[in-house]
């Protein structure tokens, strides 16, 4: 929310830099704020240059230090927000007799109610940032123009009292300052006095609950971190009750299994892992050939109470003939789950670039014969080598009695088969 | 074959861990010591003087890379052998960079991992096949001329072979077989290959490991 605080910009200024600071901050060419500006004091007979040295002594500048009234606060700690209230009531008072002087002047009756909203105001100012700032918030505390906020962290409870005491005061001058305003003015009467009444209220209600709305807007700020962070707490505790601790009760009670146990505990292990790296979802969105072979890796895994381990270099999208490569490899995976038994993981391992892709699937099972392969077994081969031939790529098996099977499946990429063919 | 069992020193900041790696090692390592921090293992390294440190890479304090860091400080030579749960190529990559001389993951058997430590002790490179499959991935994609070290951004077609070959879960002894060459060149090339992770430049190499993350 804030982004940074409203600073003098000495640097480009032409007097004090308030319009250049205002400028840099709202987005806006100085040029124009300093037009506008002189036409705006002209108008309002010089009530706008002001606001202008108000500005000046409440701002810091861009280039470090603190806000001239800040540094006045400073030199005396403990009652300095009393004297800085007191100094921004003198200022206003004599930037008034400065304009009587010079003759642009209404009437004399609002001097004091000015003076004494002055005082007011800055001393609600100087108490705001004091109470609920935390340390970590320190960019929002210097937000608070006046603020000698360095010394608030060495400010204790004690002094709690004193700063709801000048609070209290501040608003009550303020009120006053309006009253008085209103008592001067009430010749006027009639309608024009009852429309008045209700602005000059209006704008003292402004000055009084802007600090603390300020800091309002800031404790909710603060409030809805400390929310977020609980909320993620909550959730990451959910999680591990609905997988990790009712994946180790499950396994307590199949712990006569121990494939059952095992199988259970690789799944725990790979949900919690795809967790941790975030959520697991294939980050490209759409169906790779790396994640969807992966995911039959998986699918396979569970199915058939094996370990497979895939490791897959490079990746493509599931076209033709990508398709045809992870089908002859699904094929490849689920025969070396019915027949190479309990004899460590399955590998597969996928070589994916931009001129072929190769997969090969390897188990250290029983393995077999090639030239004596029994019927049933030739169906899933000539679902592995017949499927990737219609492809336009080749498989081929090796196996051994006692030397494990190994299936590797190679096809080139349509990009590549198109440069290179005919 | 009679040489003496390997010594080893065991690191891992859990105890259960180290009892059962202690339980499956019996009899085919001599292990020395256990340490459970980084500072217990630096000390129990320049201690024992061991073959063969297995570390694991994460550990509070620093993990594995630090042991290796603080040890290597007196005893440049020492050979460490990284065993973790963890597959990712950021936890990999950066252990080898920092001197390991393999990785493998906890769930090697015993027998394996017994293999391995005497590999790393007789000066071989441990590759798992994940490793292997990090190592092709890493230097798969094109790099502009200009900017390659021919000496260390590039593996050679032959060390590309093997590297595949124990990505597929060949055994050196069966890749050998493969591509009918010298159990010993095998590891000559594999030696080579650790020694391109450990020196490349290649500006890939980091900045990869941690892309990687996002997937595995």
């Amino acid at each position: 929310m804030s982004k940074g605080s409203l600073t003098r910009d000495t640097r480009h200024g032409w007097v004090a830099g308030v319009l250049a600071g205002i400028g840099d901050r709202i987005g806006v060419d100085p040029l124009w704020l300093r037009i506008a500006f002189v036409i705006a004091a002209i108008a309002t007979g010089g009530l706008l240059l002001l606001a202008y040295l108000i500005a000046w002594a409440a701002l810091p500048a861009a280039e470090g230090g603190p806000a001239p009234m800040a540094r006045f606060g400073r030199s005396s700690r403990g009652r300095g927000d009393w004297r800085v209230a007191v100094g921004a009531g003198l200022l206003t008072l004599s930037a008034l007799l400065a304009f009587r002087q010079l003759g642009i002047w209404w009437s004399d009756p609002i001097a004091w109610p000015l003076v004494l909203a002055a005082f007011g105001v800055a001393l609600l100012w100087v108490r705001s940032p004091r109470r609920s700032a935390p340390p970590a918030d320190r960019p929002a505390a210097e937000l608070s123009p006046p603020s000698p906020s360095a010394e608030a962290p060495r400010k204790r409870v004690g002094s709690r009292l004193a700063e709801q005491y000048s609070g209290a005061f501040g608003v009550l001058l303020v009120v006053g300052a309006a009253l008085l305003f209103l008592s001067s003015n009430h010749v006027l009467g009639g309608v024009r006095d009852a429309a008045l009444t209700g602005v000059v209220v209006l704008v003292a209600l402004a000055l009084i609950l802007a600090p603390f709305l300020w800091r309002l807007g800031r404790n909710l700020a603060a409030e809805r971190a400390e929310r977020i962070r609980s909320e993620e707490r909550a959730q990451l505790a959910a999680h591990l009750h609905d997988s990790v601790l009712q994946t180790l009760t499950l396994m307590q009670k199949r712990a006569d299994d121990p494939r059952e146990v095992a199988s259970l505990a690789r799944r725990q292990e790979r949900e919690l892992r795809e967790w941790l790296a975030g959520g697991g979802a294939s980050e490209n969105g759409g169906r790779s050939l790396d994640s969807e072979l992966r995911a039959a890796a998986v699918a396979i895994e569970d199915d058939h109470r094996v370990a497979i381990e895939a490791i897959v270099v490079g990746d493509c999208e599931l076209d033709a003939r990508a398709e045809a490569v992870l089908g002859a490899a699904r094929e490849a995976l689920l025969n070396a789950a019915r027949h190479s038994g309990d004899t460590g993981p399955i590998r597969v391992y996928a070589e994916i670039d931009d001129a072929g892709i190769a997969v090969f699937v390897r188990d250290r099972g029983a393995g077999f014969d090639p030239g004596a392969v029994p019927e049933d077994r030739r169906g899933v081969r000539e679902s592995i080598v017949g499927r990737m031939q219609r492809a336009g790529g080749r498989a081929e098996i090796r196996s051994s009695p006692g030397g494990g099977t190994e299936v590797s499946i190679e096809i080139a990429r349509e990009s590549a088969a198109a440069k290179g063919g005919p | 074959m009679n040489l003496p069992l390997p010594t080893v020193v065991l690191v891992d900041d859990h105890e259960l861990f180290r009892a059962g790696v202690r339980a499956e090692l019996e009899g085919l390592v001599d292990v020395r010591a256990e340490a459970g921090t980084v500072e217990e293992a630096a000390s129990a390294t320049l201690r024992e003087r061991p073959d063969v440190v297995l570390l694991d890479v994460h550990m509070p304090g620093g993990g594995g890379v630090e042991v290796i860091r603080q040890v290597a400080r007196t005893l440049p030579a020492q050979r460490f052998l990284a065993l973790s749960v963890s597959d990712a190529a950021e936890d990999v990559i950066a252990v080898i960079r920092a001197g390991a001389r393999g990785y493998v993951t906890k769930s090697i058997s015993g027998e394996e991992l017994a293999d391995a430590v005497r590999r790393v002790r007789d000066g071989d490179a441990v590759f798992s096949p994940r490793l292997a499959g990090f190592v092709l991935d890493a230097f798969q994609g094109e790099i502009p001329e200009a900017e390659v070290d021919p000496e260390l951004d590039r593996l050679t077609l032959r060390e590309r072979e093997v590297l595949r070959l124990i990505a597929r879960g060949y055994q050196y002894k069966e890749i050998a077989l493969r591509l009918s060459i010298s159990h010993k060149t095998v590891e000559a090339h594999v030696s080579a290959v650790l020694r391109k992770l450990q020196l490349s430049n290649r500006h890939e190499l980091s900045r990869w490991a941690v892309e990687r993350r996002l997937i595995d």
